[in-house]
């Protein structure tokens, strides 16, 4: 790593002390671009413009380097560069493009900072700017927390005008039109006499030139393909079965393998695989970091054989049974363990005094549990080594992978692929680290790991486990203060732990969700304690924000419903932020809210901004003779500019069946210190018969764009405990949340 | 053992309780149907035998004999969708896709048996294929444009 490099790591990890002391690297160091990795392997005759973009005499290529994991970001980002570009779908290749510091994430820093994401404020600005160098720096390249699309949205768009402009700058030097008279559609450099001269036609002369610099992007009016539908590049595949994913690569040669590793996350003590040798097909037994590998000539005969082994595990370094881990976190409400007071407007001390309301809260474990299993191809060879999987931080999986095979970060070749899904899963290091660990061992040989099911939710890094508390004081009908607790283990700690990092100060993700919600109340305090480490967790689909979402808004709807006040209309009043009341009004309008229910049914309302989304979901349950059915959703969010309705829409609905189905029936629990649940039957979220009809609508007034992927999921589950409440009488306070009632 | 898959024969060498999805995946190379989870719980490796949906991964090879396989393969291509790929297109229906070969060839035997199916009946018939996304409302709204386009047909 350069000293720059080393110096930016520094900063992330001691990120605050950096601030406040003033940056530590020069402005020059984070002015300067990084390299455009495309020009490495440019063949003669080749253009490219910039890290997005490549054009040779046969076709056009749009590097997509964000991971899709199903949120339809390789047609986003694609169509970003072509809409100043100029080229439709159909006329490009996109590829994946190789792990690179040129592709750092701009927005991730806007997640890293302590302040709220509608904080425009100096100190917040600075934080952003600071930790946005650092991530510059590091060419901190990753997908997650929501970014894709503030990430790219600029970038990419100027991206495509750099490209177009250069291009036109070749057609002029090769025909003597001035450029003034010089327009594009389609792919080709339109002369004006009518004549249109093909970008691969002109890639030779524009490989000759340095790239135009100053480029103005296109007005929002005049956009052709940005706020329209379109029609995904891999819909036609996913509805064929001719998507490829990782799990589907076949390499000539390729061994198959699948790991067993303590389910108790500790070592291996001891093992008898003298029967698994014997089976069928059966090549070898290894021994990976805690655990083995069964080698074969097949995946199945690969897992029936592992079933065939007699293992002795080293016990879990944290509670082996359930109620420890609760018990921890009960422990936890202490001065010693605050880890941040969020929040701390008006007198609360003072406020709560006499007849309070008091309520306690729990959120489980929950699986990430995506429908394809963990996979990757590992390929050592001596110059370098090859990787298939899809990965959401491809630069740090270079780094983990070199570790083990001795290679320098920068000789690990990935070939990231289309993923069957991930809520987080894929921002894990350990498959890809155990096909790595056995390639090594079989050094110029392929070796595709693929997880059985019950490997993957054993092996799982769940959601992090919180309780929170509730205490609050009404007068005359009013709410007059709220002082919210949250204790959880940290879940950034237990994941960048084990990438070797730390991330400095307070772990928002604790109170994320409910510290920053939009309530002006004569009294609010927000403090976060932060419980030891437990069962290991990782990011799940909104991290934080499902877990303190739920406290928040279930505890101010118990509080309202308490001041005999509406749970809509209080909500709208003690709203003052322009862009999340016209979020909740909105809501309000499409719900119907005030509209007369049949006795059984009933409404309920949240609003959880995360990510920078405000989002307000209603649901509406009816209470039948079989359970709970869940009838309605209704939700409106804001994450600024809308790049496509329709994946849009698909990505709003999905996010709610997420946060319902887990609300309703899922959670990993710990029993002699492993995971009981180990496949579907047993954490199965929502299925199509349990499915509401979602409506959704955007709104566009937030001036900074926001990602889709994570902000629709916390609400759900608080919207739809507050509907169980209106049509019942019952009140939940812990998910799942059939521990306490039956759903149809 | 002679059973064909997409209308070719095929004659496979492999122990009798290999299930069906794995000797497709891995000893014909067909990979449309996909591995989830391995007991029948999430249909992702649905496929037709005989006409009939089943789950692959719990079809040993052995009973196989005589039988006609069709994966989402032999359904339709990219170049001549079947009508339920098609509405699977039209409504855009996949976010990360894994599930939908299993869906679409659940959806179709459905509309094999019940050329116009009410919500209820999808929500009966779709139930026991999960989709982590959440695209069943799509899933809803292609099926009920697939009856609609065969039976105009």
């Amino acid at each position: 790593m350069s000293r720059i490099g080393k110096i930016a790591r520094r900063t992330f990890l001691f990120g605050s002390v950096a601030v406040a002391g003033g940056v530590a690297f020069g402005v020059y160091a984070v002015r300067k671009p990084h390299d455009n990795p495309l020009k490495a392997k440019l063949a003669a005759g080749a253009a490219t413009f910039n890290p997005w973009v490549l054009i040779d005499s046969t076709k056009i290529t749009l590097i997509t380097p964000h991971a899709d994991k199903g949120q339809g970001v390789v047609s986003s980002q694609a169509a970003l560069i072509a809409e100043e570009l100029d080229v439709e779908f159909g006329q490009f290749e996109t590829s994946f493009g190789q792990p690179s510091p040129a592709y750092w994430n701009t927005a991730m820093a806007e997640e890293a900072v302590p302040f709220r994401a509608t904080d425009n404020g100096f100190a917040a600005e600075t934080m952003r700017d600071v930790m946005g160098g650092v991530m510059k720096l590091l060419g901190f390249q990753g997908t997650g927390g929501s970014t894709t699309i503030p990430d790219s949205f600029e970038k990419l768009r100027r991206a495509g005008a750099i490209a177009r402009e250069t291009l036109k700058l070749a057609a002029s030097q090769e025909t003597g039109v001035p450029v003034k008279q010089l327009t594009t559609a389609n792919g080709t450099v339109l002369l004006p006499d009518g004549t249109a001269l093909p970008y691969t036609a002109l890639a030779a002369t524009a490989a000759t030139l340095d790239p135009v610099g100053d480029v103005t992007l296109r007005a929002p009016d005049t956009w052709r393909m940005i706020g329209k539908p379109m029609q995904r590049l891999d819909i036609v595949a996913k509805s064929t079965g001719t998507q490829t994913y990782g799990v589907d690569v076949d390499l000539p040669g390729m061994v198959h393998a699948t790991v067993c590793t303590n389910p108790r996350r500790s070592a291996l003590n001891s093992f008898d695989a003298s029967a698994a040798l014997k089976m069928r097909g059966i090549t070898d037994v290894v021994e990976v970091t805690n655990g083995l590998a069964v080698l074969a000539d097949n995946t199945w005969r690969a897992m029936q054989a592992m079933q065939a082994i007699e293992f002795d595990w080293a016990a879990a370094p944290y509670p082996p049974e359930q109620d420890g881990h609760w018990t921890a976190l009960e422990a936890s409400f202490t001065e010693e363990a605050r880890d941040n007071t969020w929040v701390d407007n008006g007198d609360v001390e003072t406020a709560l005094t006499g007849d309070l309301i008091e309520a306690e809260y729990r959120s489980p474990y929950v699986a990430h549990a995506p429908l394809e299993p963990l996979n990757a191809i590992v390929l050592v060879e001596d110059a370098h080594v090859t990787v298939w999987t899809g990965h959401q931080f491809p630069r740090q999986l270079q780094v983990e992978v070199a570790k083990i095979t001795g290679h320098d970060a920068d000789q690990v070749v990935l070939h990231n692929q289309y993923i069957g899904g991930s809520f987080g899963h894929r921002l894990e290091f350990e498959h890809v680290k155990q096909a790595a660990e056995i390639a090594n061992r079989r050094r110029g040989t392929p070796v595709k790991l693929t997880y059985s099911r019950e490997e993957d939710f054993l092996q799982d890094f769940p959601r992090h486990i919180s309780i929170g508390r509730g205490r609050g004081k009404i007068e005359n009908g009013q709410i007059t203060a709220i002082d919210l607790q949250m204790a959880a283990p940290s879940v950034i700690a237990s994941q960048t732990g084990r990438i070797g990092l730390s991330v400095p100060g307070p772990d928002s993700q604790i109170a994320a969700g409910a510290w920053n919600n939009p309530y002006t109340l004569p009294a609010f305090r927000m403090r976060a304690y932060r419980a030891p480490e437990l069962a290991p967790t990782s990011s799940w689909r909104s991290v934080g924000a499902p877990g303190a979402g739920f406290v928040f808004d279930t505890f101010l709807d118990e509080m309202i419903h308490a001041a005999g006040a509406d749970p809509m209309a209080e909500r709208i009043r003690l709203m003052d932020n322009q862009i999340a009341r016209a979020v909740i009004e909105t809501v309000a309008e499409m719900s119907d809210w005030g509209a007369p229910l049949a006795p059984n049914q009933g409404k309920g309302v949240a609003f959880v901004e995360s990510f920078g989304v405000p989002v307000a979901e209603v649901v509406q349950v009816t209470a039948t003779d079989q359970g709970i059915r869940i009838d309605n959703v209704w939700a409106a969010l804001d994450a600024g500019t809308v790049v496509d309705p329709i994946n849009y829409e698909n990505l709003v609905q999905g996010g709610i069946i997420f946060g319902l189905g887990h609300a309703m029936n899922c959670e990993i629990t710990y029993a002699d210190g492993r995971a009981e649940q180990e496949n579907y039957h047993a954490h199965e979220a929502m299925r199509i018969h349990q499915c509401p009809v979602i409506e959704v609508k955007a709104l566009e007034n937030q001036s900074k764009i926001r990602g889709l992927g994570e902000p629709p999921v916390p609400p759900a589950a608080p919207a739809l405990g507050n509907a169980i409440f209106a049509a019942t009488g019952q009140r939940i306070r812990e998910m799942p949340l059939n521990r306490h009632i039956d759903f149809v | 053992m002679k059973f064909t898959v997409n209308g070719t024969e095929q004659n496979v060498d492999v122990e009798d309780d290999m299930p069906l999805l794995w000797v497709l995946r891995e000893e014909l190379g067909i990979t449309g149907p996909k591995y989830g989870c391995g007991i029948a719980q999430c249909g992702a490796c649905t496929v037709h035998l005989d006409g009939v949906a089943v789950r692959s991964c719990q079809v040993p090879v052995s009973s196989l004999d005589g039988s006609a396989v069709t994966t989402i393969e032999g359904l339709g291509t990219p170049e001549s969708l079947h009508a339920v790929q098609a509405a699977w297109v039209q409504h855009q229906v996949a976010q990360c896709g894994y599930c939908q070969s299993g869906q679409i060839m659940q959806a179709a035997s459905l509309l094999e048996t019940n050329p116009a199916p009410t919500d209820e009946d999808i929500d009966f018939v779709m139930a026991g294929n999960l989709c982590r996304c959440g695209t069943y409302p799509r899933i809803r709204a292609a099926i009920h444009s697939a009856a609609k386009a065969l039976n105009k047909g």
